[in-house]
């Protein structure tokens, strides 16, 4: 029996290397129990890799892989694909096409008893939604409904882990969202444990309870949603996960210096060592007496819900980039009064070179 | 029932390939087909250096040229052939332009030694074509007037190139369809007259195309014994076969071959650097055929007789012939028993050789399928050797084989059992199949392949994750999406093994006959008896293959 205290998923100092090209460094993560883990990242920072070889159908050069406490790969040691218990669910679905909607949901079932295999995809497409699809064929859905019978199809063998490749990524704007509560619903109802891929930081902080952010086949950062947002851990965190202002400053008594004000970090460096400031365009409000850093307005975006203007500061040579969600009446070339909330601001040390 | 996540046992294995089985098969499979080309390179290193120098002086010299002209003739002719009625169907649209477009591809379903045999009937002086003329003319005697004589090289090349040149018009009109809209339309806003787009762009646009085409016309001839024997061009393969035959010289045969690998070599890299250079154009632009001109009239009559030319010439003369001489030897003596047995023969050995092949082709192309990778790809290529290899220098590596294989098993037999079993290899039947596998597998290999390659490789993924062993997912995934690519490649390698002479020759039993070499025998012997209803046979199985190619042009 599977050790109840282990996490259902352990990836300990996976490694991984095509050739002369090295896909994952030194990969570590604890996968919680029955919540959503999302990898993100840019194309090519080896997330898709890293799903690949826990599902078993790519190897790693070295480090190990645990399913709650047994290991499944590693120095002489690899459990098939087939025998892991581990729903993949596609990008593209990979709906078998020659197959009904019925047939790729018993796909998987085969060593179930034949009443029991009805029932369970009678149950699973009950509960997913797509009980009035199961005669038609792949190529009679809509990409909505394709997603969904991937997923009854990944979830009807019971896995003890899914894992999902970009899953909404085939899907309109409009759609996704709604496709994306619908199979986090599901998921949750059912208590999966499931890894997401996904480029979108936006998706992964709505869906990841956990998210890891990976950067050129290493780990950036592991947290959750909030923390990574609201504590990314460097540069590139903050940045990747939404829109900053860069800042080069002088780090002095635990504060950056900038141009345009002082902010707490916690940086172990030298006074006078340069660092980086790194603010959140909602971080910046305009002032309303007055009051705040003198700037000049050099352009506005209306968005709908926010509006987007840049202001150029004294003496910074970029402007600075701002979101406000109340209407600005100034106009271009108007002066402003800037507020600037310290709690949105992230203090990193200046990397040595950037990539 | 509840969905709740019941931990189960995960079994835990140590480390090995998945799917090795199909991995060692295919390698057992590409050493196969690798044996016979090895085999050769031992038997002709045995050979006396006495022997080498006589054939280096008497033998090779004179077939080599013999072989070289008819390469050069049949190369220019097909190519010229081919790319006119490339052209011509796409680039201009006529009364019957749809029909010939298919109509075209009808001369391949005439093997070389049939459209030979058939038109040395023909013309022969008191055949149906020289009585017309003399009875038209006047003439009373075939010593007054006769019409100059085919068996010569002349006639080999115009022969062979009536029967090959869709190897060459294929390729190029696809090339045509698909590359030259666009080029076609910015040639002509440059201020490119039609006369001259032909060949300012068409032509150097279908190179490549017509390179591959002519590349395979030429592998074709290079495997012609029929049409050369009774055409009297003593070409390598013919010497290869008297060489062993009527001389017995076994290294002598195994150099002359070694030679001819030489050659096959030379035209597979023509195929590889012109097949490099059309990925590359293909890749240039979006594909979109243009817009025919339509010609009407007399123009339209004129293109529709030039396109119908080589059709009647290369498949409605000779089959019509065929038809008739079969249909008068049928009311003659009806269906002899021998012809029923060749036939029965010739159906049995092709469908278990086609077996055989689908079966090996699949293990070969599911093996790569598993395990993209060099090595597999390299044991691929070797398995897909035998395809250039003319049928008589593989027969002869099998023969080497088989013959050893016979002696041992035959000596082991006496020792220990105190029977002999004679050539049980070559005597069952089982060496003709080798020479089959080893010549068709590409085939197979090549089209199942391609029906593989339209599965994503996500379905195989999820096939596992889905708990489907390797093995499995073919079964429950591979076989069942590539089904038409699986029947398309039986069709084929089953019209080929039907249609192949020239390892038959060398490798079937004693006294066993299939169409083929009973066309062949008559033929030799200059008795016309049951060959017409052999010959009718092999061309009306062989216009399956054309009429699925033709369906799978259009469709492009």
């Amino acid at each position: 029996m599977p050790d109840p205290i282990s996490p259902p998923l352990q990836l300990d100092r996976i490694s991984c290397r095509f050739g002369r090209h090295e896909v994952l460094k030194d990969i570590s993560v604890e996968v919680p129990a029955g919540q959503i883990t999302c990898l993100l990242g840019e194309s090519g920072c080896g997330k898709s890799t890293l799903l690949r070889l826990i599902s078993g159908v790519e190897r790693p050069t070295s480090g190990a892989i645990f399913m709650a406490g047994r290991q499944i790969t590693g120095e002489g040691v690899f459990v098939e694909p087939e025998q892991r218990r581990i729903g993949f669910m596609f990008q593209d679905y990979a709906l078998f096409p020659h197959l009904s909607v019925a047939d790729n949901l018993t796909f998987g079932l085969r060593d179930l008893p034949g009443d029991l295999r009805r029932a369970r995809v009678t149950d699973i497409a009950e509960r997913i939604g797509i009980a009035h699809l199961l005669d038609r064929f792949p190529y009679a859905l809509s990409g909505g409904e394709q997603q969904r019978v991937a997923l009854a199809r990944a979830l009807a063998p019971q896995p003890a882990i899914l894992l999902m490749d970009e899953p909404f990524s085939n899907l309109d704007q409009g759609l996704r969202e709604r496709v994306r509560r619908e199979t986090v619903d599901t998921l949750r109802k059912l208590g999966t444990t499931a890894i997401l891929v996904t480029h979108d930081p936006q998706e992964a902080l709505a869906v990841g309870d956990q998210i890891v952010l990976m950067k050129q086949g290493r780990i950036e950062q592991i947290g959750s949603s909030f923390d990574i947002y609201d504590r990314p851990n460097s540069a590139y965190c903050a940045e990747f996960m939404g829109p900053c202002n860069r800042l080069t400053g002088i780090w002095a008594g635990g504060e950056i210096e900038t141009p345009i004000g002082r902010f707490a970090g916690n940086l172990d460096l030298p006074d006078g060592a340069l660092a980086l400031a790194c603010i959140r365009p909602q971080a910046i409000t305009i002032g309303q007496n007055g009051e705040g850093i003198v700037a000049r307005i050099l352009g506005k975006t209306f968005l709908g819900e926010s509006e987007q203007i840049d202001v150029s500061v004294h003496p910074l040579a970029e402007p600075l980039r701002m979101h406000s969600h109340e209407r600005i009446p100034m106009k271009i070339g108007e002066q402003v009064h800037l507020q600037l909330n310290g709690a949105q601001v992230h203090v990193f040390a200046e990397p040595v070179s950037r990539n | 029932m509840t969905l709740a996540l019941a931990p189960q046992e995960i079994p835990a294995r140590p480390f090995r390939i998945r799917g090795r089985v199909w991995i060692v098969l295919s390698a057992v499979i590409a050493a196969l087909m690798l044996l016979p080309v090895l085999a050769l390179i031992w038997q002709a290193a045995r050979g006396s250096a006495g022997l080498w120098s006589h054939l280096a002086a008497n033998v090779l010299p004179h077939a080599l040229s013999q072989t070289a002209i008819l390469l050069a003739g049949v190369g220019v002719l097909v190519a010229v052939i081919g790319t006119t009625m490339a052209w011509l169907v796409t680039a201009y649209d006529f009364r019957g332009r749809r029909v010939l477009e298919w109509a075209l591809l009808l001369p391949l379903a005439v093997p070389t030694y049939i459209v030979a045999y058939a038109y040395l009937d023909m013309l022969h002086p008191i055949g149906p074509v020289q009585s017309a003329i003399r009875a038209v003319l006047g003439y009373d005697s075939p010593r007054d007037f006769r019409l100059p004589d085919i068996r010569n090289m002349a006639g080999a090349i115009i022969l062979l190139s009536l029967v090959l040149y869709p190897y060459v018009y294929l390729p190029t009109r696809a090339m045509f369809m698909t590359q030259a809209a666009n080029l076609v339309e910015v040639s002509r806003t440059l201020g490119t007259g039609r006369a001259q787009v032909f060949r300012r762009v068409a032509l150097p646009l279908a190179r490549p195309a017509i390179a591959v085409g002519m590349s395979l016309a030429l592998m074709e001839t290079l495997n012609d014994i029929g049409a050369s024997e009774f055409l009297g061009v003593r070409s390598l393969t013919i010497s290869i076969y008297t060489t062993w035959v009527t001389r017995s010289d076994l290294p002598g045969a195994a150099q002359i071959s070694l030679a001819m690998i030489l050659l096959v070599v030379l035209l597979v890299s023509l195929e590889r650097w012109a097949r490099r250079r059309q990925r590359f154009s293909v890749s240039a632009q979006r594909s979109r055929s243009f817009e025919p001109r339509r010609l009407s009239g007399g123009a339209g009559l004129a293109a529709l007789a030039v396109g119908l030319a080589p059709v009647l010439l290369g498949f409605v003369f000779p089959a019509l012939f065929l038809a008739s001489e079969a249909w008068r030897r049928f009311r003659f003596a009806g269906l002899s028993d021998t012809l029923v047995t060749e036939a029965a023969n010739t159906f049995i050995l092709s469908a278990s050789a086609t077996l055989a092949v689908l079966l090996c082709g699949l293990v070969v192309a599911y093996a790569a399928r598993l395990r993209p990778k060099r090595d597999m790809l390299a044991l691929q290529r070797i398995a897909s050797l035998g395809y250039a290899m003319p049928g008589t220098v593989l027969a002869l590596g099998i023969l080497i084989i088989s013959a050893g294989l016979d002696r041992w098993i035959d000596q082991t037999a006496r020792q220990v059992l105190g029977v002999s079993t004679g050539l049980l290899i070559i005597g069952s039947g089982a060496a003709l199949g080798y020479a089959y596998l080893a010549r068709f597998l590409a085939i197979s290999v090549g089209s199942i392949e391609a029906g593989f390659s339209r599965i994503p490789r996500s379905y195989d993924h999820a096939a596992r994750a889905l708990g489907s062993g390797a093995t499995g997912a073919m079964w429950r995934v591979h076989l069942p999406l590539s089904r038409g690519a699986m029947a398309a490649a039986g069709l084929l390698v089953f019209v080929d093994c039907m249609k192949e002479l020239s390892a038959t020759l060398l490798l079937r039993p004693l006294n066993f006959e299939t169409l083929s070499t009973h066309l062949y025998a008559e033929a030799a012997r200059g008795t016309y008896e049951d060959a017409a209803l052999a010959a009718l046979a092999i061309v009306l199985v062989g216009i399956l293959p054309v009429v699925m190619l033709a369906r799978v042009g259009r469709r492009d």
